[in-house]
């Protein structure tokens, strides 16, 4: 039987803490630009226009057909690169936080991508018409009448995706980058007690997820109700 | 004001408005009527627009509907439209849905969208429901918010597309006595309705549709008089006597 020892975690609290804080940065950029480029994905898998609607039909499936943890080693190689040519970096500059959070915005956005549209689709059809009927243009009839509704179905959806997302930062752990799995990991290599900090890293990851997806349900609840 | 000339549309090969033609003048009040599936409804969304169709012209108010060069959505903004499942916007206040088309579409500031909107709210007796959600208001009244939110932009003519049928029997004629008065306002109507009442109270054209053709055209007198097709007949007597 394993012998625990928890010690070596209370003096190593605030290096995780710094590791959480980059776990969320992570995950809160990836849900902002997720949204943003997902809408705009999502408008141009439904438009009338073929070369749009093939452009980000291919785009989801690419990246949806790729494992998160190759993408983000792409990105881990290629980004610093760009970096260096578009901003004249030094070369070595760290830009490991940068392209991990390139990675997992591009990556998410085709998630979120597909739950946009789900939630647009969700809209009766006739509210476009009665929009449209007013003498609104096509974006005003986005702007003010269907993506309004269409976020408030996809709340749900949305939290869960970001649940998901917050769990999937740990994979930056490619990049030896110090995020919360990362940290743990590293004090634990150091102090020679892996099993107690991922066991005590997994608590952490269990107790603010399930809380996160406990308050998602509640949402859904009052909103069904 | 509405001129509608040999207009052809189908899905694939199935044809939906077969060389429909006819006028609306101004001030006219023409009632469409018809079975289920024979046009009416698609016939009504193309005089602005929401359909759009293969062969034919529609001209409203000078302006050419099916012409690609036309700014549709101005033309939209002055021709008000009723729907049959109302259609108001669900996440916005009476209020909201009143003024946001005035405001955004139009230009008018909210203090001026606001007047107007409560005024036509005062008109169809539901001022006090201003701050309150689509949801909370019963068909009957949706539909009038619905009614007071096309007139509030100052429409040259109004399209009603099915207003009562999706309305329990009890809140029909609370809506129809709103349209009758616009009628006898003067207000250019294309009603689609299998009202018969109110065709024979405010209506002075019939128009009755079967099978994408437009079947019947006549004063209101002489369709529900002697109507010339059989199939007209045929469709009077059965809602007339139920």
């Amino acid at each position: 039987m394993h012998d625990f020892d928890w010690s070596s975690i209370p003096g190593a609290l605030p290096f995780l803490w710094d590791g959480m804080k980059i776990s969320l940065e992570i995950t809160a950029l990836a849900i902002v630009a997720g949204i943003v480029w997902g809408t705009l994905l999502a408008l141009m898998r439904l438009s009338r226009f073929r070369a749009l609607s093939w452009f980000a039909a291919g785009y989801v499936n690419l990246f949806r057909s790729v494992p998160l943890v190759m993408v983000l080693l792409w990105f881990f190689l290629i980004v610093p690169q760009l970096l260096e040519i578009l901003l004249g970096l030094a070369p070595g500059t760290d830009a490991r936080l940068p392209s991990a959070m390139v990675g997992f915005a591009l990556f998410e956005s085709a998630y979120y991508s597909e739950i946009i549209r789900a939630g647009i689709q969700s809209v009766p059809k006739g509210q476009i018409a009665a929009a449209h009927a007013l003498g609104m243009s096509y974006g005003q009839a986005m702007r003010l009448v269907v993506l309004p509704q269409a976020f408030r179905n996809m709340v749900p959806l949305l939290l869960t995706q970001a649940i998901i997302l917050f769990q999937d930062t740990s994979l930056v752990y490619v990049s030896a980058l110090a995020d919360f799995f990362g940290a743990a990991y590293k004090v634990g290599d150091r102090d020679g007690r892996l099993v107690e900090l991922l066991l005590f890293a997994g608590a952490v990851y269990f107790v603010l997820c399930y809380s996160a997806s406990l308050l998602a349900r509640r949402y859904q609840k009052r909103a069904g109700a | 004001m509405i001129s509608i000339r040999n207009v052809s549309k189908s899905y694939g090969s199935f044809r939906v408005l077969a060389d429909c033609s006819t006028e609306v003048a101004r001030s006219e009040v023409v009632v469409v009527c018809g079975p289920s599936g024979s046009g009416k409804s698609t016939l009504i969304k193309c005089v602005n627009g929401l359909e759009p169709f293969q062969r034919g012209e529609i001209v409203v108010n000078g302006i050419s509907v099916g012409d690609p060069k036309t700014d549709l959505p101005g033309l939209r903004s002055h021709v008000g439209m009723v729907f049959q499942n109302f259609e108001l916007f669900p996440h916005m206040t009476i209020t909201e849905n009143l003024t946001i088309a005035q405001v955004e579409v139009l230009g008018r500031s909210r203090e001026e969208a606001t007047e107007r909107g409560m005024g036509l709210l005062d008109r169809v007796g539901l001022k006090a429901h201003a701050g309150k959600h689509p949801g909370q208001l019963s068909g009957g009244q949706q539909q009038r918010v619905a009614i007071a939110r096309a007139l509030a932009m100052d429409p040259i003519c109004m399209l009603f597309d099915e207003p009562t049928s999706a309305l329990d029997p009890e809140m029909i004629n609370e809506v129809l006595d709103v349209m009758v008065e616009l009628a006898q306002e003067g207000m250019t109507m294309m009603v689609v309705t299998h009202e018969m009442g109110f065709a024979r109270k405010v209506a002075h054209r019939v128009i009755f549709m079967d099978h994408g053709r437009i079947v019947e055209d006549a004063k209101k007198e002489d369709f529900f008089g002697t109507p010339r097709s059989e199939r007209a007949q045929q469709f009077l007597s059965k809602i007339l006597h139920h």
